[in-house]
């Protein structure tokens, strides 16, 4: 009878559990007319059910916060690019150079595309800046005349060297690490310059 | 008929008794005030929110290849896809207003105090929360602002310690702004916050439900823990009046005029951008966020370097901690506004911080003016009966970008002091070391300027004085004289 019925047990519980304002188990064990049987065959099934849904919940939640947090665990691809023959860049100047972000997917558009300041010092010699200022990454841009980069947003400058001139920036700019090979100029690219993580 | 449907639909949904359970509950007549509009306004907001966004997402293309031209598409293609996405901009600064108003109303009216603190923190949470959609919308529309804005909110992670890179990464999706990253910030925007705001909601009116709507603060009337519970229980019972029909009037009348009033500003004032094609190499730009973030930006260039990692990093948690952690250390006594003088002093105070901050953002003297040297005139009053080395100085002052920082009769840029009258502060020799060495927000140009190039410079601007004004002394000369 106990078997063939459970729900009329489980349909008349609740009124008695709530009075108690527990979660009802104790109480349970202490009415009489509820056979004990039954109560420890509902605590078995309702163990195994928690147990297994916290397995589910491992188990989804687990790759699903391995997932969304991937990108956490940073890593940063970072390989040679080229700016493009040692020509394009004449002695004594700063000229602005574009290379595609050797990470890029097809779909990345325009964005992939990373622009640069490259200033060539003597025919040897380079210096690759970061674009992203570096107090909060605005594009800087290069005035020949001043011998200046200046940054739109807060108002930072900073010398032809990429050191810091004034403004609100923590230090100078960011630079490449770069070199010459077969001819054109490369730089060690792949990911946003931050104070965290400087190129 | 309709009778019979009714009494069918009410044997099965229980009508009666949610309407008893939600709108029929009985409040203090005293929330019967156009104090008490502002909640159900944000509400509405939220819901034209997602009626707008849903409908945008029918033709927004969250890729960084496509976004920035689904949205000309939508501007000038989609029929009243202008007016929609118009709508949603509009939605989102009333939202944001609207929700600061019933934010200052229930902190000036005592409502987070006892036993309304969990509407309280939730009320907070999902003004963060809603701050949180206003910047994700912005990625969202994929422009040159919104891909240097990524940059500033990567440049501002970056400053956190030990793990900076890692949220950097995490935000960004990757190492760089790209198609992912737009993807991440489109899920944030279209169902994580969202979701978060839907659930905090509920949670938030359901409270309002179970502790009641604060009744209309009485100066002297004080909340203690021991008896404002039944106090209001009492006061419910014998005078209040059901939510609806009563009082929901003047809900009705505000919110009516909210749809009204961002309507017209929609059709008035058109969509929002985009800008320019988010390309960076196209770095003739100045990017500036929304004006929810004005505030922002601007104290990140009023602010000395020393103390910009305290206030972009701790200051906001200890403020925001102070904000949420309010009703429990302020949970129970006066409620009236009239008799808490600082609460009024904190809200004019952060207002006034905040509107100024947004209107310096607006105008941001602090950035140069980057094509003043070449796009601004020197006056001919500046010119005239200049001698030809003073000549060769005005002509230096345009070409070595000087006037990208410092005004000539009120043009140019005002990062630097105007130099209109700079002779009469300053001397022939503290010129020349100002212009060669620098100081303060001002580069050295001693290894950008050839001698002869510094001694016209200096001399032009010894001419910049008004004739009735003397020039600035030496003041050791005078003394030794």
């Amino acid at each position: 009878m106990i078997d063939t019925d459970p729900k009329t047990n489980t349909d008349q519980k609740p009124n008695t559990d709530q009075k108690s304002g527990c979660c009802g188990c104790k109480k349970l064990a202490a009415t009489k007319d509820v056979p004990t049987q039954s109560l420890s065959r509902r605590n078995l099934l309702l163990k195994v059910g928690a147990g297994l849904n916290g397995i589910a919940a491992v188990l989804m939640g687990v790759p699903i916060l391995g997932f969304a947090l991937s990108s956490f665990a940073r890593k940063s691809p970072q390989s040679w690019i080229s700016l493009g023959p040692l020509d394009r860049f004449p002695q004594g100047e700063t000229r602005l150079a574009v290379y595609r972000n050797p990470v890029s997917k097809p779909w990345d558009g325009d964005t992939a595309e990373v622009p640069c300041w490259v200033r060539r010092i003597d025919p040897a010699t380079f210096q690759v800046f970061a674009i992203n200022c570096t107090h909060l990454g605005c594009p800087v841009r290069w005035f020949q005349e001043s011998r200046l980069f200046m940054c739109p947003c807060h108002g930072g400058a900073f010398y032809e060297d990429g050191s810091h001139a004034s403004g609100p920036p923590p230090r100078g700019l960011y630079e490449y690490q770069h070199k010459v090979e077969s001819g054109e100029l490369k730089v060690l690219g792949g990911h946003l310059p931050t104070l965290a993580e400087p190129l | 008929m309709l009778r019979s449907i009714a009494l069918w639909l009410e044997k099965r949904l229980h009508i009666t008794k949610l309407f008893e359970a939600t709108g029929g509950h009985k409040v203090p007549p005293s929330t019967n005030s156009w104090f008490y509009v502002f909640g159900s306004g944000t509400l509405l907001c939220f819901l034209l929110q997602i009626l707008t966004g849903t409908c945008l997402a029918f033709v927004y293309v969250p890729s960084t290849s496509q976004a920035w031209t689904s949205l000309q598409y939508l501007n000038n293609e989609q029929f009243l896809g202008w007016f929609l996405r118009a709508v949603h901009n509009w939605g989102s600064i009333f939202m944001v207003a609207i929700m600061t108003l019933h934010l200052i109303q229930t902190f000036l009216f005592g409502a987070y105090k006892y036993p309304r603190e969990l509407t309280w923190v939730s009320g907070c949470v999902l003004f963060l929360c809603t701050l949180g959609m206003a910047f994700t919308g912005q990625v969202l529309r994929f422009d040159q602002d919104a891909y240097w804005g990524l940059g500033i909110g990567a440049s501002i992670m970056g400053r956190v310690p030990f793990i900076g890179a890692q949220l950097v990464h995490l935000m960004l999706a990757g190492s760089t702004i790209a198609s992912e990253t737009l993807s991440r910030f489109f899920s944030l925007h279209v169902f994580v916050v969202p979701g978060m705001i839907i659930a905090l909601l509920s949670l938030h009116l359901r409270l309002v439900l179970t502790n009641g709507i604060n009744e209309y603060p009485k100066p002297g009337s004080i909340v203690r823990k021991q008896s404002y519970a039944t106090e209001y229980e009492e006061m419910v019972e014998k005078t209040g009046v059901p939510f609806v029909p009563n009082v929901i009037g003047k809900d009705l009348i505000f919110s009516g005029c909210l749809v009204i009033a961002i309507v017209t500003c929609a059709l008035v004032f058109g969509p929002a951008g985009p800008s320019g094609p988010p390309n960076p190499t196209l770095i003739h730009t100045a990017p500036k966020p929304d004006f929810y973030f004005l505030p922002i930006y601007a104290i990140l260039a009023l602010l000395p370097a020393y103390m910009e990692t305290f206030i972009l990093l701790v200051a906001p948690v200890l403020g925001l901690a102070a904000l949420i952690l309010l009703p429990f250390y302020s949970g129970t006594g006066e409620k009236s506004y009239r008799r808490r003088p600082m609460a009024v002093v904190v809200v004019l105070l952060a207002f006034l911080t905040t509107a100024l901050l947004a209107y310096l953002g607006t105008f941001a003297p602090w950035s140069p003016h980057m094509e003043a040297w070449s796009a601004v005139t020197t006056p001919p009053a500046y010119i005239k009966g200049r001698s030809a080395l003073e000549l060769q100085g005005a002509i230096l002052i345009q070409s070595k970008q000087c006037r990208n920082c410092h005004s000539l009769g009120g043009e140019g840029g005002r990062r630097g002091p105007a130099l209109d009258t700079v002779a009469t502060r300053l001397t022939h020799d503290q010129l020349i070391r100002q212009v060669i060495q620098g100081s303060g927000n001002m580069p050295a140009y001693g290894k950008n300027l050839r001698p002869a190039e510094v001694t016209a410079l200096v001399a032009f601007m010894q001419t910049l004085r008004p004739s009735y004004q003397a020039p600035a002394r030496d003041s050791t000369q005078v003394a030794r004289r």
